[in-house]
C-alpha cells in the first residue's frame, strides 16, 4: 500500500513536472559535500554546562542558571539555545547531552516557511531571517525536533533558536559552544568526516556506544551526530523521528496544484458545454452562448 | 424589520435614506437597531475590539494561552481552519448552478457566495490576529516558499478573496445601480466560477496538507497521507450543509426580502440532501481507509480512538443516514437536522486536526484564554452583522434590490 501510494505521487509529481516545469519542487537537495557538522560524544561530556555560558554570551542571552537545574528535564526556549540535560547510566554514573537545533539536512523548518524566513546554509547551518518573518509559526510545528522557539512576550516576536554560529563560521571561527567544551564531546568538522569519527568509536571500542548515530538518519539526517551509550530518548533527545528527509512528506500533495490549475478550467469547461448543449441539437462549441445569469 | 415607513409625504429620492437607512430618517433607523440581538452583538464587540488592540499592544503572550508546544490556537483552528471550510457552500453552490447548470440552485447562489466572501474576510483578519508580525504578511508576494504548502494556502487566500469580491460586486453595482458594468461582470461569472472551483479545490485541499510534515505530532487516527483528499471532501460537505442550514434560516429571519419570489426552499433541500448522503457516504470512507492505511486500529479502543469514533460516528455516520432518510421518505426536517449535524461534524473535525489531536502526547494540553474566545467570538458576529446589513440592502436573496423594492413599495402606498 505504501508503495504504491509513492508510486502514484510519483506518477502526479512526473505530470506535473511535464505541465509546469515542476514549480513545486521540494528543496530537499542535497547537502554540500564539505558542509559542517557537530560530533556529540555524551560519554566525554562532564556536564560542565560551559557551551551553555558561552552560547548565551555569543547569542546576547540571559545568563544560564546554576547547576541545581539539572535536576529537572529542560527544554530549550527563547532565551535559552542550547541546554544540558543529566542522566543517570548506572546508580551514580551520570550522563549529559546537550540539546539544540539538529540543522537538519533537509530542515522541515525551511521548507515549511512560506517566506523563506528560515533557510539552509549550503554551509551547514539553518538561519532565520526576522525581517521576513511573518510570524505563522508554521516552522515549530513542522520540526520534529520541538526547536523553533517563539517571543509570545514580545509585541515584535522572533523566532529563535541555535544559529550553529553562522556568523561565527562565515568569520572562520569554530561555534561558540565548541570552543568552549574543555572535554572533547564536542567535535566540529565536516559532517562527512565526523559521520566516520562517529563509527570508528564506536565499532573501535567493543560495547562502549549503541549502536546508533542519532543524526545520522532522523529526519532525513542532520548536521549533528551523537553517539551515546544509553537510549537517546533518556538523553532528551526526541525518540522515534522519522528517518525521512520531512520536506519529502509534502512533495506529492504540492505536485497537486499544478495539476488542477491545468486540468481544471478544461473538465469544468467541458461539463459547461454538455450541461448548456440544447437537447436533440447538434451540440456545437457555440451552441452555449446565451446568458444564464440572473 | 425593514418596511419603509408609510404616510410620510413622499421625500425626493436620496441615496442616504433609501439604500442605507432602508427608507426612514436616521432617528427612525437608531430606534429600530435597539432589538435584543444588537445588544448583545454590541456587548460582545465592546469587549472584543479592545482585546483586539490589546493583543497588537501587548503581544500574543498577554492575550492567548499559546506556547512553545502548542504555536497554533484557535484563531488558527477556528477562525482559519472553521472559517474557511465553511465557506465551501460558495464555490459547491456556484459550480452546481453556473457550471452543472441545474439552474433551480440559482436562488441559494448568492447567499452562498456572500456567506463565501465575508467567511473568508474574517478567517483573514483572524490571521492577522494570529501572525506574529503581520506587518511582514507582504512578504508573501516576494518570497517563494514554494516547498511550504502555507505558501500555498496564502496564495489560495489570496487569489479566492478576490475572486469572492469580484463575485460580490454583481450585487453590490446593481444595489448602486451602475448598469453599465452589470453585463461584462454577468459575462464573467462563469469565468470567476471556474476560478472558484480551482482555488478553492487547492485551498481546501492544502489546509488539509499543512498536517502532512506533522506525522509525529497529529494523533494515527487523523493522520493519514491521503488528509488533504479528507479536507476537500468534507470542504464539500460543508458548503452542503452550510447552504442548506443558510437558506433555512436567511429565508426564515430574512422572509420580507424574499416576499413574491416563488422559491420551493423544501425542494432545494431534498435536492442538497441528495448530494449530502452521497458525499458524506464517500467521506465515510475515506475516513475509514485511513484509520486502515495508517494501520491505527489499535488506538480504536484508547480514549483518543472513543473521540474519533464519536466525529466518525455521530458526526458523518449519522448525518449521512439522515441525509439519506429524509430524501427517501420526503422528510425536509430530517434533512435539516441532518445538515446541522454535517455543519457541527465538519467543525469538529477542523478542530480536532488542528487543535484536540495535534501534539497529543505533548505533557500539557492547550486550552483557549478567555480573550482568545472572544476575539474569535467579536469576529464571528461581525460576520453575521455584516451578512444582515448587506442581505437586507443588497439584490442578495432575490433578483430585484431590497432597497429599490422597498423605495417602490413607498412610492406605491
Amino acid at each position: 500500500m505504501q508503495i504504491s501510494r509513492r508510486g502514484f505521487f510519483r506518477v502526479a509529481a512526473a505530470g506535473a513536472a511535464v505541465a509546469t516545469g515542476g514549480a513545486a519542487r521540494a528543496e530537499a537537495a542535497a547537502p554540500a559535500a564539505d558542509a559542517v557538522g557537530m560530533l556529540v560524544d555524551t560519554t566525554r561530556c562532564v556536564g560542565c554546562r560551559g557551551c551553555e555560558a558561552a552560547c548565551a554570551e555569543a547569542n546576547g542571552l540571559p545568563e544560564p542558571p546554576g547547576d541545581a537545574c539539572l535536576d529537572t528535564r529542560r527544554e530549550t526556549s527563547e532565551d535559552a539555545f542550547t541546554v544540558v540535560n543529566r542522566t543517570e547510566k548506572a546508580p551514580g554514573e551520570l550522563r549529559y547531552a546537550k540539546q539544540q537545533c539538529m540543522h537538519c539536512l533537509a530542515p522541515a523548518c525551511a521548507s515549511a516557511c512560506p517566506v523563506r524566513a528560515m533557510t539552509k546554509l549550503p554551509s551547514g547551518p539553518v538561519v532565520y531571517d526576522a525581517a521576513k518573518c511573518m510570524g505563522c509559526r508554521y516552522c515549530m510545528l513542522a520540526c520534529p525536533f520541538d526547536v523553533p522557539k517563539y517571543e509570545y512576550r514580545s509585541a515584535a516576536p522572533r523566532v529563535r533558536k541555535c544559529t550553529f554560529c553562522a556568523e561565527r563560521q562565515a568569520q572562520g571561527k569554530a561555534p561558540a559552544c565548541a570552543e568552549a567544551c574543555p572535554s572533547g564531546a564536542l567535535t566540529f568538522g565536516k559532517r562527512a568526516d565526523l559521520l566516520e569519527e562517529a563509527k570508528t568509536r564506536i565499532y573501535g571500542t567493543k560495547g562502549a556506544y549503541l549502536h546508533h548515530v542519532y543524526g545520522e538518519h532522523e529526519a532525513g539526517g542532520t548536521s549533528w551526530l551523537y553517539v551515546t551509550d544509553v537510549p537517546p530518548e533518556r538523553l532528551a533527545l526526541k525518540a522515534g523521528v522519522p528517518g525521512k528527509a520531512f520536506p519529502e512528506l509534502v512533495s506529492g500533495a504540492l505536485a497537486a496544484p499544478p495539476l488542477v490549475m491545468t486540468l481544471w478550467p478544461p473538465l469544468l469547461m467541458g461539463l459547461y458545454a454538455i450541461t448548456r448543449r440544447p437537447k436533440g441539437g447538434e451540440g456545437g462549441a457555440a451552441a452555449h452562448e446565451e446568458d444564464h445569469h440572473g | 424589520m425593514a418596511e419603509a415607513a408609510p404616510g410620510v409625504a413622499t421625500p425626493a429620492p436620496s441615496f442616504l435614506r433609501d439604500r442605507i437607512l432602508l427608507g426612514r430618517t436616521p432617528r427612525e433607523y437608531l430606534r429600530a437597531q435597539l432589538t435584543p440581538f444588537n445588544l448583545v452583538a454590541a456587548a460582545i464587540l465592546a469587549v472584543g475590539l479592545p482585546l483586539l488592540v490589546l493583543r497588537f499592544w501587548k503581544g500574543l503572550g498577554a492575550t492567548t494561552n499559546l506556547s512553545q508546544t502548542a504555536p497554533w490556537g484557535i484563531w488558527i483552528g477556528f477562525d482559519m481552519m472553521t472559517g474557511i471550510v465553511l465557506a465551501a457552500g460558495g464555490f459547491t453552490i456556484g459550480a452546481a448552478v453556473q457550471i452543472l447548470g441545474l439552474e433551480r440552485y440559482h436562488a441559494i447562489e448568492r447567499p452562498a457566495i456572500l456567506t463565501a466572501f465575508l467567511g473568508y474576510v474574517m478567517a483573514v483578519f483572524g490571521l492577522l490576529a494570529d501572525l506574529g508580525r503581520p506587518w511582514n504578511i507582504i512578504q508573501a508576494l516576494f518570497n517563494y516558499g514554494t516547498a511550504s504548502v502555507l505558501f500555498e494556502v496564502a496564495w489560495c487566500v489570496m487569489c479566492y478573496t478576490t475572486v469572492l469580491l469580484l463575485e460580490f460586486t454583481l450585487p453590490f453595482f446593481e444595489w448602486l445601480g451602475w448598469q453599465r458594468f452589470l453585463p461584462a461582470l454577468r459575462k464573467a461569472l462563469i469565468a470567476l466560477t471556474v476560478l472558484s472551483v480551482i482555488f478553492s479545490t487547492m485551498h481546501q485541499s492544502a489546509l488539509g496538507s499543512l498536517f502532512l510534515i506533522m506525522p509525529t505530532r497529529l494523533h494515527p487516527l487523523w493522520y493519514t497521507p491521503t488528509i488533504f483528499v479528507l479536507f476537500f471532501v468534507s470542504a464539500v460537505i460543508a458548503g452542503i450543509c452550510m447552504v442548506i442550514v443558510e437558506s433555512t434560516l436567511s429565508h426564515r429571519v430574512f422572509a420580507d426580502r424574499v416576499k413574491g419570489k416563488h422559491v420551493d426552499v423544501d425542494a432545494l433541500t431534498l435536492g442538497l440532501g441528495k448530494a449530502g448522503a452521497l458525499v458524506t457516504f464517500a467521506y465515510f470512507f475515506l475516513k475509514v481507509q485511513g484509520v486502515v492505511d495508517g494501520h491505527a486500529w489499535h488506538h480504536l479502543t484508547t480514549g483518543w480512538g472513543a473521540w474519533f469514533l464519536v466525529e466518525l460516528l455521530g458526526f458523518v455516520l449519522l448525518p449521512c443516514l439522515l441525509f439519506a432518510y429524509g430524501v427517501r421518505h420526503a422528510k425536509v426536517r430530517v434533512v435539516r437536522i441532518a445538515a446541522a449535524i454535517g455543519v457541527l461534524g465538519i467543525v469538529l473535525n477542523r478542530i480536532n486536526v488542528s487543535i484536540v489531536a495535534l501534539n497529543w502526547q505533548a505533557p500539557q494540553r492547550y486550552v483557549p484564554s478567555w480573550m482568545e474566545v472572544m476575539v474569535s467570538l467579536t469576529l464571528v458576529t461581525i460576520g453575521i452583522l455584516l451578512f444582515r446589513w448587506i442581505i437586507h440592502r443588497m439584490p442578495i436573496l432575490s433578483d430585484a434590490a431590497p432597497a429599490d423594492a422597498a423605495a417602490q413599495h413607498r412610492r406605491r402606498a
